[in-house]
């Protein structure tokens, strides 16, 4: 499992294939890569900037990850999370995913995706030429993830 | 009951402190930390207030209003996370 938090960009082709080194029980890999759109609420983008909370932002990671794992059978996972000053266009998140079948990968990788969306300690900042805001979490990101509760 | 109070984007900026050492009176749940913290009134009854909607971390795992908090645990407030 590698879970990163880190302010500099990453590789997508260099940790999908750290991911399936020496992993011939691997059939399938799906991921996910987000980026920083340069529209947001109909303003122009300029900047983003990524706030965190470290120490719990490799936690939370970690911690989606290995429920990930326990509901799917998976080979591995690989979650890169950047922060700090972002320009659009830039790449913020990679989720991917190694399976021996295509099912838990895509599942898996939605999972951790509308998990992290919701519970991953980052706030975003964007600064339009109306000047500097916070992003608003999304009702639709609160949605994705309920929909993988487990019946109790 | 000492305990590390932290406070994360908008939330940090309306209160104008990023965090600070309180001393609580008795054990208590995030919940009760929150109102515990908007009796301070002013501003912290204003940005902490029930209907406002903010997440709460203790000890650094996602938590919620129920959460018990022990001695020693750093306890966050922070708007909805907006990662990803």
């Amino acid at each position: 499992m590698t879970v990163r938090v880190q302010q500099q960009d990453f590789d997508v082709g260099a940790e999908i294939a750290a991911l399936r080194a020496d992993r011939p029980a691997v059939g399938a890999i799906a991921s996910f890569i987000g980026t920083v759109r340069d529209l947001n609420d109909g303003s122009d983008v300029a900047a983003l900037t990524l706030e965190h909370y470290p120490g719990m932002t490799e936690l939370a990671l970690e911690d989606l990850c290995a429920q990930a794992r326990q509901r799917w059978d998976l080979v591995d996972l690989t979650v890169i999370h950047r922060y700090g000053p972002l320009a659009p266009g830039d790449q913020i998140v990679l989720v991917a995913v190694a399976s021996a079948h295509r099912g838990e990968a895509f599942a898996a990788c939605e999972f951790a995706v509308d998990l992290l969306k919701t519970r991953a300690p980052f706030w975003k900042k964007e600064r339009t030429s109306q000047g500097e805001r916070w992003v608003q979490a999304r009702a639709g990101d609160d949605t994705a993830a309920a929909r993988w509760t487990l019946p109790e | 009951m000492r305990v590390e109070l932290l406070f994360f984007a908008g939330l940090r900026e309306a209160l104008g402190t990023a965090g600070e050492t309180v001393e609580l009176p008795h054990a208590m749940t995030a919940g009760e930390l929150r109102e515990w913290l908007c009796a301070r009134g002013g501003v912290w009854a204003e940005t902490l207030a029930g209907d406002r909607s903010l997440q709460v971390a203790v000890a650094r795992r996602m938590a919620d209003a129920r959460t018990l908090i022990a001695e020693g645990d750093e306890v966050a407030f922070f708007p909805p996370v907006t990662g990803g």
